[in-house]
């Protein structure tokens, strides 16, 4: 049995009075492909806040390993965000400074590197996302693609246990998309890291997801959980057959009627 | 029997039974044209056929058509619909039936239309205090999370980068120069002006120097020049961390472990407080000067006289009043803009509220503390 990484108990999304989600429980596996699926506005991404530490939960706990996230002292809890790393759907990238700063700003803070350490390793992680040679680029300066790679290269720039992406592909033609899905793989391979995708893009979701949880927002709650490509041929749920399909399905169904 | 009813776009015919109606549409029904009435075809109707349960819409003489139709048609089959009146669409062009029908696909969602709700007065007065009161719950915070980052900072624990703090003194000291020297200058004539004409009335002429000195260091000085600043500095932050909001860059700060209090807020409250008592000091400069032009130009006084006049009238009491108050308008400018951009929603609207935010509090904060200032000083016989 994998060892596990992130567990989630019964929780309970909500802004104010207005539920979201509830009753979520799921394990995220050390080294798993972990995807967050389901339509628009389901609340992949308030989830994900949730588990970086972003919204507090309205009930339930978040555990990485055996630490309470949310009942964890502000020390304990630092200690775990810093071992995440995250792609934002923006990137969000901090637009006052240069690529090489962003990548080195963590670095300065969190290791007692020299600065010319701190510059090579942040070449390197430029380097490894291919953006060798726009060290002293402003995010404003690049296309959208080229900031999220930037954004993928911050996000690993302290070698991070689990990689979390919001939305990786959007906005990106399907080309961009399938080289970062495959950065993303070969950079999870070499890194041994486990990742956590929020996306509906189906391609990457059976590229490269091996676990799955599907985000309903009529019920409110997961109603399926696995790995996608076994969803796919297995799952009896016409919501999820629907969305694996792109409808197809239940178009074929329709006409047969 | 049949009747038929003409007018110009279109024909109305009864067929043998009465209570069968064809609708005969003809001409150009576009954006831009001018097209009957709905209630005019539905009066037609209703006059000449009072019997009428089935319509049939035909087009055999239509010339071009547009949305415009099709939302005619509509309505139409809505409003005779509800009078029990069948309206059939099959004689109508394919792409006319094609898009009725995708109109008609999804029914509408009840509910979903919105409500305005009429609240009443009990009703708005206690949001009103709820919001107050949370509102209020934020500002404490924002203040106490300050705090706790200057201590870290004493205890040298926060880390911002000297860039960043560089960059902003550059901003709220430097390049605010020619805007304070502008209005500085012009308060400085404008004190002088006024104080010319009352005072020639006595023949204490001199006395303008004390007049500008005095109003410039205690009151004009520090108090202008934080409205700028307001206006200016307290906005660019507001902005400026309301657009990083926007752009997940603060929860980027936050999830790596970094303090957007410390790295974002404190350098740019410590600038603000290092900046405008040397601003102030500045502006009084300034304002002495513009009150010198005044009295050198109209009013007989020459250059050195109203220097030693002024020299006499003020003393490093009034000076330091100015200062003291620039301090605090400066942490509080430097704190209202940041935390109005903090507290930004995500997206392109929510920015411009904040900065306006941010300006509005900023100016009534610095008028209010400024009174507090006077009853204070004035209690203290200072």
């Amino acid at each position: 049995m994998a060892e596990k990484h992130i567990i989630v108990k019964d929780l309970t999304m909500a802004y104010g009075d207005f539920v979201i989600q509830q009753n979520l429980s799921f394990t995220v596996n050390k080294e798993d492909i972990f995807i967050l699926m389901g339509g628009s506005g389901c609340g992949k991404s308030t989830l994900l806040r949730h588990l970086i530490g972003l919204k507090s939960p309205a009930k339930g706990s978040v555990f990485y390993q055996d630490t309470n996230f949310w009942q964890a002292n502000e020390q304990q809890r630092n200690k775990i965000m810093r071992r995440n790393g995250i792609l934002y759907q923006s990137g969000a990238l901090w637009s006052s400074m240069t690529l090489a700063e962003n990548i080195a700003l963590p670095l300065e803070e969190y290791t007692n590197l020299c600065s010319a350490e701190i510059l090579e390793l942040a070449s390197l992680k430029l380097a490894l996302v291919g953006l060798s040679g726009f060290e002293d680029y402003y995010p404003s300066e690049i296309s959208g693609g080229m900031q999220k790679r930037a954004g993928l290269a911050r996000a690993i720039a302290l070698d991070p246990d689990i990689l979390f992406f919001d939305e990786p592909s959007a906005g990106l033609d399907p080309i961009s998309a399938k080289l970062l899905d495959d950065l993303i793989l070969e950079l999870r391979d070499s890194l041994g890291a486990t990742l956590v995708i929020v996306t509906h893009e189906l391609a990457s979701i059976f590229a490269i997801g091996n676990n799955s949880v599907f985000l309903d927002s009529k019920s409110k709650t997961i109603i399926a959980t696995g790995d996608p490509n076994i969803l796919l041929k297995e799952c009896d749920d016409q919501r999820v057959r629907q969305f694996l399909t792109r409808g197809k399905n239940h178009q074929h169904q329709e006409s047969n009627s | 029997m049949s009747k038929t009813f003409i007018p110009s776009q279109y024909k109305i015919h009864a067929s043998e039974i009465d209570n069968y109606c064809d609708l005969q549409l003809s001409g150009d029904w576009v954006i831009g044209n001018n097209i009957p009435s709905l209630n005019e075809i539905k009066n037609n109707l209703f006059q000449e056929f009072p019997s009428v349960t089935h319509l049939s819409i035909c087009c055999s003489y239509l010339g071009e058509w547009d949305s415009r139709l099709v939302s005619y048609i509509l309505i139409l089959t809505k409003t005779l619909k509800k009078q029990n009146i069948s309206v059939n669409v099959s004689g109508l062009p394919k792409g006319i039936q094609s898009l009725l029908k995708l109109a008609k696909a999804v029914p509408e969602r009840t509910g979903a239309k919105k409500t305005r709700l009429q609240l009443s007065f009990l009703d708005v007065l206690g949001n009103k205090a709820i919001n107050t009161v949370s509102e209020s719950k934020k500002i404490l915070s924002f203040i106490g999370e300050v705090w706790l980052s200057a201590q870290r900072l004493i205890q040298g624990k926060a880390r911002f980068r000297q860039r960043d703090f560089s960059l902003v003194i550059q901003e709220c000291g430097p390049d605010a120069l020619p805007i304070v020297t502008l209005i500085s200058l012009l308060i400085g004539l404008i004190l002088a002006f006024i104080g010319a004409i009352q005072l020639q009335l006595f023949g204490a002429d001199i006395y303008v120097a004390n007049l500008v000195a005095i109003g410039m260091t205690r009151e004009m000085g520090a108090m202008m020049t934080a409205i700028i600043m307001s206006g200016r500095t307290g906005a660019a932050f507001a902005s400026k961390i309301g657009t990083m909001q926007v752009n997940e860059e603060i929860d980027a700060f936050k999830t790596m472990g970094i303090s957007p209090m410390d790295f974002l807020v404190l350098p740019r409250v410590l600038a603000l407080i290092i900046m405008m008592p040397l601003l102030t000091i500045y502006s009084n400069i300034i304002g002495m000067l513009g009150g010198m032009w005044v009295a050198v130009g109209m009013l007989d006084i020459s250059f050195f006289e109203y220097y030693l006049q002024t020299k006499e009238s003020i003393t490093i009491v009034d000076f330091s009043t100015g200062i003291i108050k620039s301090l605090v308008f400066g942490t509080l400018i430097a704190g209202i803009g940041c935390m109005s951009g903090l507290q930004c929603g995500r997206s392109a609207s929510a920015v411009g509220d904040a900065t306006t935010k941010a300006v509005v509090r900023g100016i009534i904060s610095i008028v209010v503390a400024d009174s507090i200032f006077t009853l204070l000083f004035e209690s203290l016989g200072i």
